[in-house]
Formats: C-alpha cells, sequence, structure tokens
C-alpha cells in the first residue's frame, strides 16, 4: 500500500477531489496548511507599516491506495492541480506500513 | 435613544414640577431638553469606549491578544468610574480655592455636596459629573493602543489610575474647570488637549519606555480582524456625536453644528486617508478608512464648537493628511513602536485641530469668530501656549510614573509570554475556540 500526501493549492481542490474519485479512490483527508516553498510570501501594508507574510495558505490531501493505484493517483492529482504557475506545489509517496478500517477490524488493502 | 432622552426629559419636568410646587428649588434652573440630550450624550461616549473603542483596538492586534485589549478597556473604565467618584471629579471641576489656577479642590470628592438638585449650568450636576466621567473614562483607555501585546496588567490599572489623578485632572482643569488656560480664552470644545493631546503624548512615552512588540519594526503580525476593527470605528463615529455634540452642553444650535462640522471632519477625512493608500499602495484598506475616520475625529474635537461646515471640510483634509504622515514618521523613521498609533492620530490630530482653530474660526469661513477684544495672532499664541503646556506636562509626568511602575510593579512581560500571547498567559482565556 501507499501513502500519498499532495499540498496544492486550495482552489484547485474540486478538481483533484473531483478526478480522485472519478478513478475511484474511496476517501481521502484534507487539511488547511501554511507553507511556501519557491513563491515567498507577500507583504501586507496597514497603517503605513509593511507586514512580510511569509507562508501561503494551501491545502493537503493525504490518500491511502493500494500499490498499483498509486500511480494513476499520483498522475490525477498532477494533471488537476496544475496551474502552470509557481506554488503548484507538491507531491511525496510513502510507503504505508499497515492500515485498518475502525469499525470492522479489516486490514490491509481492504481497508483501503 | 429617542425614547430614553424622552422619558428622561419627562421625568426631569414631572420632578422639577413636584420641587416647584414645594417652594422655589434649584430644580427649576433645569432645561429639560438639554439635560435629556446630556443623558444620552454620556450613553454615547460610554459607547465609545465599550465596547467601540475596544473593538477598534481589538481587532487591530494579534488574535492571541485580543481578549487582554478588550480586558483593558473594560478594567481602566470601572476603574477610572471609581476614581471619578472618589476625587478626580472634585480635583478637575471644583472650586480649587488658592490653588485653583492649576488644580480644583477635594470638596466634591465622594459627590459631597451634590445632590438630586444641584445643578450644573442647565443640566442636573449629577448629568454633568456623568458626561464628563466618560470622557475621563476613554482618555486612559485611548492610551492602551501604545502598550499591547507586552504590557503588565498590573503597570496598566496603576499606571491608569495614577495618570487619571496626576494628569487628567490638572489638565481637566486647566481648560474646562477654570484654570490659568481658561483664564486666558484657551478654545478647547470637547477635548482636542484634554483627551487627544493628554493621551497621544503619554502614549508616546509610554511606548519608547516600553520598548517595542518583538519582531518590530519589520516582523510583527498584522490585526487579526480588521473587520472587527470597523465595527468598533462605527461605533466610535456615531458614539462622537455625543462627545462633540454633547459637548455643547444644550441641546440647541451649537450642538447641531458641532454634530454637522464632526461628521464632515469625519467622512473627508476617511476619504482622504483612503485616497493616499490608494495611490501609494494601489490598494485602499479597510483598516486605512477608518484610521482616516479617527483622524478626522481626533482633529475636529476642539475646533467642533468654533468651526463652520467649510471649517469642518477643510479639518478633515488636514486632520487626514496630516496625522498619515505621523504614522508614517513615528513607525518608519522614528522607530517607536506606539503600536496602535495613538500619538499619530490622536496627538497629532488633537494638537493640530487646536492650532487651527484661529484660522478656521473666522465668521468668512461660517466659524463661530472669537470673543470681544480676541485676534487671530493672540488666539493662536494662547492656544499653542495651552499645547505645549498639556503636551509637556503629559509627557513628563508620564515618564516619571513609568519609572516608578517599571521599578516596582514591572511594565513588561516575558518575551515567552508576549510571544504565546497575553490572553492565555495574563487571563488564562482563549479569544477564540473553534
Amino acid at each position: 500500500m501507499k501513502f500519498i500526501m499532495a499540498v496544492i493549492k486550495p482552489h484547485k481542490l474540486d478538481d483533484v477531489r473531483e478526478a480522485l474519485t472519478g478513478i475511484g479512490v474511496q476517501g481521502l483527508t484534507v487539511t488547511e496548511v501554511k507553507g511556501f516553498g519557491r513563491q515567498k510570501g507577500h507583504t501586507e501594508i496597514y497603517r503605513g507599516a509593511e507586514y512580510a507574510i511569509h507562508f501561503v495558505p494551501k491545502i493537503k490531501i493525504e490518500v491511502a491506495v493500494d500499490d498499483n493505484q498509486a500511480e494513476q493517483v499520483v498522475e490525477a492529482i498532477q494533471a488537476n492541480a496544475n496551474t502552470g504557475q509557481i506554488g503548484d506545489g507538491k507531491i511525496f509517496v510513502y510507503d504505508l506500513g499497515q492500515a485498518m478500517r475502525i469499525r470492522t477490524g479489516e486490514t490491509g488493502t481492504e481497508a483501503l | 435613544m429617542i425614547g430614553i432622552g424622552r422619558s428622561a426629559a419627562a421625568l426631569v419636568v414631572f420632578i422639577a414640577a413636584m420641587a416647584g410646587a414645594a417652594g422655589p428649588a434649584a430644580a427649576a434652573e433645569i432645561n429639560g431638553a438639554d439635560t435629556a440630550w446630556i443623558l444620552t450624550a454620556t450613553a454615547l461616549v460610554l459607547f465609545m469606549t465599550l465596547p467601540g473603542l475596544a473593538l477598534f483596538y481589538g481587532g487591530l492586534v494579534r488574535s492571541q491578544s485580543v481578549l487582554s485589549v478588550l480586558m483593558h478597556c473594560f478594567a481602566i473604565c470601572c476603574l477610572a468610574s471609581i476614581l471619578w467618584l472618589i476625587c478626580v471629579y472634585s480635583l478637575a471641576f471644583s472650586d480649587g480655592g488658592g490653588a485653583n489656577a492649576v488644580i480644583g479642590g477635594l470638596g466634591k470628592a465622594f459627590l459631597a455636596g451634590v445632590g438630586w438638585d444641584s445643578v450644573s449650568g442647565t443640566v442636573p450636576e449629577t448629568v454633568f459629573f456623568m458626561f464628563q466621567m466618560t470622557f475621563a473614562i476613554i482618555t486612559p483607555a485611548l492610551i492602551v493602543g501604545a502598550y499591547v501585546e507586552r504590557v503588565t496588567f498590573g503597570a496598566v490599572l496603576l499606571f491608569s489610575g495614577l495618570w487619571l489623578i496626576v494628569v487628567y485632572a490638572p489638565v481637566a482643569h486647566w481648560i474646562w474647570g477654570g484654570g490659568w488656560l481658561a483664564e486666558r480664552g484657551a478654545v478647547d470644545f470637547a477635548g482636542g488637549m484634554v483627551v487627544h493631546t493628554t493621551a497621544g503624548v503619554s502614549a508616546l512615552v509610554f511606548a519608547k519606555m516600553l520598548g517595542g512588540r518583538r519582531g518590530f519594526p519589520g516582523d510583527v503580525r498584522p490585526p487579526h480582524s480588521p473587520g472587527l476593527t470597523m465595527a468598533g470605528a462605527a461605533m466610535l463615529w456615531v458614539g462622537w456625536f455625543g462627545f462633540n455634540a454633547g459637548s455643547a452642553l444644550a441641546a440647541d444650535g451649537n450642538a447641531g453644528m458641532a454634530m454637522v462640522v464632526t461628521h464632515i471632519s469625519a467622512a473627508t477625512a476617511s476619504l482622504v486617508w483612503m485616497v493616499i493608500e490608494w495611490v501609494k499602495y494601489g490598494k485602499p484598506s479597510l483598516v486605512g478608512i477608518v484610521t482616516g475616520m479617527v483622524a478626522g475625529l481626533a482633529t475636529i474635537t476642539p475646533a467642533a464648537g468654533s468651526v463652520g461646515p467649510v471649517g469642518g471640510l477643510i479639518i478633515g483634509l488636514a486632520g487626514g493628511y496630516v496625522c498619515y504622515q505621523g504614522v508614517t514618521l513615528l513607525k518608519s523613521r522614528l522607530k517607536i513602536d506606539d503600536s496602535l498609533d495613538v500619538f499619530a492620530v490622536h496627538g497629532v490630530g488633537g494638537m493640530l485641530g487646536t492650532l487651527l482653530i484661529p484660522f478656521l474660526g473666522v465668521t468668512a469661513l461660517g466659524g463661530a469668530g472669537f470673543g470681544e477684544g480676541v485676534t487671530m495672532g493672540g488666539l493662536f499664541g494662547v492656544q499653542l501656549m495651552a499645547v505645549v503646556a498639556v503636551a509637556v506636562w503629559s509627557g513628563v509626568i508620564s515618564w516619571i510614573l513609568l519609572k516608578i511602575i517599571g521599578a516596582t510593579v514591572g511594565l513588561r512581560v516575558s518575551n515567552d509570554a508576549e510571544t504565546e500571547g497575553l490572553d492565555i498567559t495574563a487571563h488564562g482565556e482563549s479569544g477564540y475556540n473553534f
């Protein structure tokens, strides 16, 4: 199993969600995060004083998938979160050691 | 508000009629309309502090310190109210005998001798007492803006209390209580000097002695809730009608004109600030436009009884522009962290308005004109002397108070406490528990 974590621009979430459910992903977790990469923060000005805002709001998606679906999922995320501008984000793939469905106790790929 | 006013007026007339039936009484000198208005104005001015100023300042700080700001305003209101009763009203407004040029006496401490029938002008003295109290409440509350996010709560209470007695009371007495500046004809209709200059200068001294927030100037956090700030600002605008029009101490044409010029100045200065930001940064901000409003209101405050509508317009233009320069000068060049710009907006505005009175109060500009034997140059000399005297007294005494308080209770919280936020560290509460 693989655990895929992607940090994307907030306004691309809907596109990514539709694409993933379209290829059969059963569920995912979304968190609001802040971060920066090459897209630095920006400055805001209040009453003539400049405030450096270092972090940019992003969305983190986490989804656990079967090994044979991982590549499809990564491609779906990349294709739908892409805007061509810096700050589009990154996708990370972890090896997932174990998974369990809490309600039934099922483990392994049955839990996904 | 209208319902309260009419009920109050009816009640006063009823009591006056009853008292009159018993014999000649002081109650007969009371004007019902004036009394009703000043009762209402009192509520409006208290509303400026609670919650107007509290929300205005609250939105400008980080979310971790929002409650501390609200707490400062609330606690100062309570403390100032009690001190006003105990001695500050008497020191400001009673006869000081031989020392009356500089301070009142303690004859009216605890409102001794002031009862249901006491009169001040055309309103019950209790009403005058309350109206003036609301000014004494908001003035130390204004200073909160200088020391947000890093001051100890003990220092806030100690400083505010002592400051009321040794700075506010004397200055109020000098200008409004028959003291030496009043004798020389200094004009301060609603507190450009008594409120805004004292608070502004003291705030500057406090900010300098306290030191800036961690990360000042390059790395401070922006206002956490500009919406909250606007809500507070709106309450300040409405309440200011009580502040300035109420200072006419009568329900008459003076109050009406004061209301006009106050409003025009607020609107004008708001637009000035908006235009400056639009031109300079391409984006006129909400925080900016409401700050402009405060600048306009502070600047018109001393002049609300002297200028006409066109004068109000000019004051709005001047206040908006000059105070904006003040903000940039202090924060960017002098690097003093008067965090919420108390001096730049209230101090500068109050002083500017005070000094503009001789020029804009002329009848040619629709103003009220000057009294017998008063010339423009002569009045300017008096205004300048008054501004300097008030500023110097405020600054020096504040410095002394802060030296003492700093050495005893301590002025500043630890770095960790400041970073974590005063809400949790000083008050054990969290502003937002989503």
